[in-house]
């Protein structure tokens, strides 16, 4: 739905708080991806998201979008998303100072999930960390909505220790779906070789990229980084494969939901900490011994002693979705939480949510009431992925 | 015969006699994308013009219905919740979602015309 669209909408929950951001300002202060016409081309229904006029879905819908990709591939322009190389003499043990996660002991060619966390502890950010082979720079992605303060903020933390250098000009695509290896590999042979959180420098369709085996939907797939001038024929040979759809921001929210993943300004945020998030396991196990990260003792003391809230999934018991906002209470009717990300799951033919509870109700299992437009809504606090994750792991 | 108005909430109603059928437009059906979910009111229930009535919910957003005109509910279209999808497939014809009896025919004379109405929406 368009904002010029008078269909009148009172309780837009997904569309408005997701992809009408109010602090994106003005259509005309807008950024484009190198994408941008191609995605016009394509029929796109354009939004603004994190400050760029983005794809929100295409002609295909969203729903059969979803579908398409977890039964074939999907491509998703994630160019707004933030990069960076990370410099100086031990850019790991640098980054240390920022995160929880174990960057040290990352091996070549690998990557890994880190939590971007502030003096108190709490997130400030999610991203992704590469250690190339063969290099000594860290190679970074962060979220697009905050990768300027996450930028500002790691440039002035690690000041005479490391060197920061966001990469603007670079574009970033993700091929997500069963299919993905077969169809990659017929643009970079030799690619459908490694397996899930590896990572490579390799030419996709005659351009440079660095390319993952990751992403943000619970299915196989890759993200490919490009210099901005390539991204479009990458992305014109890609969805040249009849496999291959253009998938838009609504389904790639509708994904990572079912898969359990968070959505950041959503489900983690600044109030939030790795502990009551339920990311301790991005925290390394060397990192839990050393206390050596920001608010070490106080995440630790949180780690044993638990917090009063935390993230769970949860799966309402009828069909109606409940959005994000909607309120948590237990069966007499005391509110014990909220939902922070909410919606319809396509590929359960359900709706699904994830949201805070109070530890007491975290269990799997525990039946709770959602409140949807004042009434209570039975459902169930859920283990998370909703749908089994099918990331490509190394076989032993 | 049944005459069919619209309003600028994109619902539209068939009138016959003094019984109305509502539904949602077909440009709001479009706009709205895939239904996944649409809760209509009890038979019995009174809606005043201008009242919630029913909720629709798309993979991305949840919209309430309104009554464009007073009534009683006669019948909720029960079919919507096991195939919500038959909203989008026709919005203005099996898609309806409630009947209303006792309707007044000076409140449905002030509804849009179909010219009004496609007019309107062009203007959006």
């Amino acid at each position: 739905m368009t904002e010029g669209c008078k269909v009148r909408f009172r309780r837009i929950a997904l569309y408005q708080l997701l992809f009408v951001d109010p602090m994106t300002g003005s259509e005309e202060t807008l950024r484009k991806t190198p994408l941008h016409a191609l995605h016009v081309e394509l029929g796109a229904k354009m939004v603004p998201f994190a400050g760029y006029d983005m794809p929100v879905q295409y002609p295909t819908g969203v729903l059969k979008e979803h579908l398409h990709t977890r039964e074939k591939v999907g491509l998703f322009d994630v160019s707004h998303m933030g990069q960076a190389f990370l410099g100086g003499d031990n850019p790991a043990k640098a980054l240390e100072r920022v995160t929880p996660a174990d960057v040290q002991g990352l091996k070549e060619g690998m990557q890994r999930y880190g939590l971007l966390l502030n003096d108190h502890g709490t997130i400030i950010d999610d991203f992704m960390f590469t250690h190339l082979a063969g290099e000594k720079d860290l190679y970074l992605v962060v979220n697009g909505a905050t990768k300027e303060g996450d930028f500002a903020y790691i440039a002035e933390k690690l000041k005479g220790i490391a060197m920061l250098t966001p990469k603007p000009d670079r574009a970033l695509l993700a091929l997500q779906g069963p299919a993905a290896g077969k169809v990659l590999e017929k643009l970079s042979p030799g690619i459908d070789t490694f397996t899930f959180m590896h990572v490579r420098r390799a030419t996709v369709a005659g351009c440079p990229a660095i390319v993952s085996r990751s992403g943000y939907t619970g299915e196989d797939g890759f993200e490919i980084s490009l210099e901005g001038k390539d991204i479009e024929k990458v992305a014109r040979a890609l969805l040249a494969d009849p496999d291959v759809l253009p998938i838009g921001l609504a389904a790639r929210d509708s994904l990572r939901l079912e898969a359990g993943l968070c959505l950041y300004g959503h489900d983690i945020d600044e109030t939030r900490d790795p502990v009551e998030a339920n990311l301790v396991w991005s925290i390394g196990k060397r990192r839990k011994m050393d206390k050596d990260f920001p608010a070490a003792e106080k995440i630790m003391d949180e780690v044993f002693n638990g917090t009063k809230t935390k993230r769970v999934g949860i799966l309402p018991v009828g069909k109606a979705p409940a959005r994000e906002g909607c309120e948590i209470a237990d069966k007499s009717g005391r509110i014990i939480g909220k939902i922070t990300s909410g919606g319809f799951g396509p590929s359960l033919n359900a709706p699904v949510a994830m949201g805070y509870v109070e530890s007491a109700f975290a269990h799997d299992g525990t039946e709770v009431d959602l409140i949807v437009r004042g009434k209570p809504n039975p459902a169930r606090v859920a283990p998370m992925p909703f749908v089994p994750n099918r990331y490509k792991r190394a076989t032993a | 015969m049944s005459e069919v108005r619209y309003t600028d909430q994109h619902e539209w109603v068939s009138l016959d006699g003094d019984t109305a059928t509502v539904g949602i437009t077909k440009h709001a059906a479009e706009q709205l994308g895939d239904v996944v979910f649409v809760e209509v009111p009890e038979a019995g229930r009174k809606v005043g013009a201008g009242g919630e009535a029913a909720v629709v919910e798309s993979v991305k957003a949840a919209s309430d219905v309104y009554a464009p005109v007073g009534g009683e509910v006669t019948e909720g279209n029960k079919a919507l919740a096991d195939e919500p999808a038959k909203v989008n497939a026709d919005p203005e014809g099996d898609g309806w979602f409630f009947k209303l009896k006792g309707v007044s025919k000076d409140e449905f004379a002030k509804l849009m015309t179909k010219a009004q109405y496609d007019e309107f929406v062009k203007g959006l």
